[in-house]
């Protein structure tokens, strides 16, 4: 799900940077009001983690890859906008050190996994986990459907934003002149491979830690308010 | 042993196996990622390469690309999985520190 380079127009580019700076504005000023001190190892942790998790390649036999991304746990222990600031920075890091995802897509993949995936698996996780204890089996297959939902949330609006390419820009003789690819063809691929894999990666990653962490250490699990 | 402990050695562990993610996909021929081709595999795909893509996607040159050493390319799976670990870890140790001086600069005092 890390665009590269060359495959969103500069106008795409620009607007998602456009819309991610008031979102980092924001997350920093929340996490200024809420982070606690001792929480900071478990942010650093918490992108650790996510980096290392889409290093995570699981292949799609003869056809394609792809990965969970780890931010939907983060979003449930810390919030989504301690979460959207730990994804946003192993993003950049995996963009600039190791050119995975492009500089221009910055934008555009902190949009999706760093805002709306955190975002989704956040909500979805409490509407399904509220006021169940701590330690209730209720927790661990929320933290799984909303890893679900969320990672497929992400994939749908990286398939839009491929997708609308060849609408936007194009030679006059019809070539494309960023991704190729349209909306009936980008949606579908993008979209179809997390429902059928990845986003069971995602489900299955979430829950496992949730469940781990319940046993472990149930503080970092009950109900608190975070913004 | 405290849970941060804990949970630095699950992290350990998860570098270790993590060039699961370079064998399994050239195991069963999976390909790249949908919409991360390179400029030739979009032409095998479509036929040409878009103008405006063949264009930026050399924008940037990674110091460390697709988390491999440069010149490593052709020496097999056992020093690409090397290069994978020495990449999960030098880009975790980024990334945790920087997310250290973040959380410092933020987060409240006790």
């Amino acid at each position: 799900m890390h665009i590269p380079d060359g495959y969103l127009g500069p106008a795409t580019c620009g607007i998602l940077y456009a819309v991610m700076l008031p979102i980092w504005t924001i997350a920093s000023k929340i996490v200024k009001r809420t982070l606690r001190a001792k929480q900071v190892p478990i942010l650093a942790i918490g992108a650790a983690f996510s980096f290392v998790i889409m290093m995570f390649n699981v292949p799609i036999p003869g056809g394609s890859t792809g990965h969970a991304v780890g931010g939907v746990l983060v979003a449930i222990l810390l919030g989504p906008w301690a979460a959207c600031i730990a994804i946003t920075v192993a993003l950049v890091v995996q963009a600039l050190l190791f050119g995975d995802g492009g500089i221009t897509a910055i934008g555009a993949n902190c949009f999706n996994m760093a805002f709306v995936l955190p975002f989704v698996g956040y909500y979805v996780y409490k509407a399904i986990s509220y006021n169940a204890p701590a330690d209730s089996n209720r927790r661990v297959v929320a933290a799984g459907i909303a890893g679900y939902i969320a990672l497929n949330a992400a994939a749908f609006l990286a398939g839009v934003e491929f997708g609308l390419q060849p609408l936007l820009y194009h030679t006059a003789s019809g070539q494309a002149l960023y991704c190729p690819y349209g909306l009936n063809i980008a949606v579908p691929a993008m979209l179809g491979e997390h429902l059928l894999i990845f986003g069971w990666v995602e489900a299955i990653v979430t829950a496992l830690v949730v469940k781990y962490l319940q046993k472990q250490s149930p503080e970092l699990i009950e109900e608190r308010e975070v913004d | 042993m405290k849970l941060i402990t804990k949970l630095w050695i699950g992290m350990g562990i998860l570098i270790l196996i993590s060039p699961l993610g370079l064998f399994l996909p050239e195991r069963f021929k999976a390909g790249d990622a949908w919409g991360e081709w390179g400029t030739d595999g979009i032409k095998e795909l479509v036929g040409y390469i878009p103008q405006g893509l063949d264009k930026l996607s050399s924008l940037w040159s990674a110091p460390i690309p697709d988390y491999a050493f440069q010149g490593w390319e052709e020496k097999g799976l056992s020093s690409l999985s090397l290069a994978y670990i020495v990449s999960a870890i030098v880009g975790i140790l980024v990334t945790v520190a920087v997310v250290l001086l973040i959380g410092k600069l933020l987060s409240r005092k006790e």
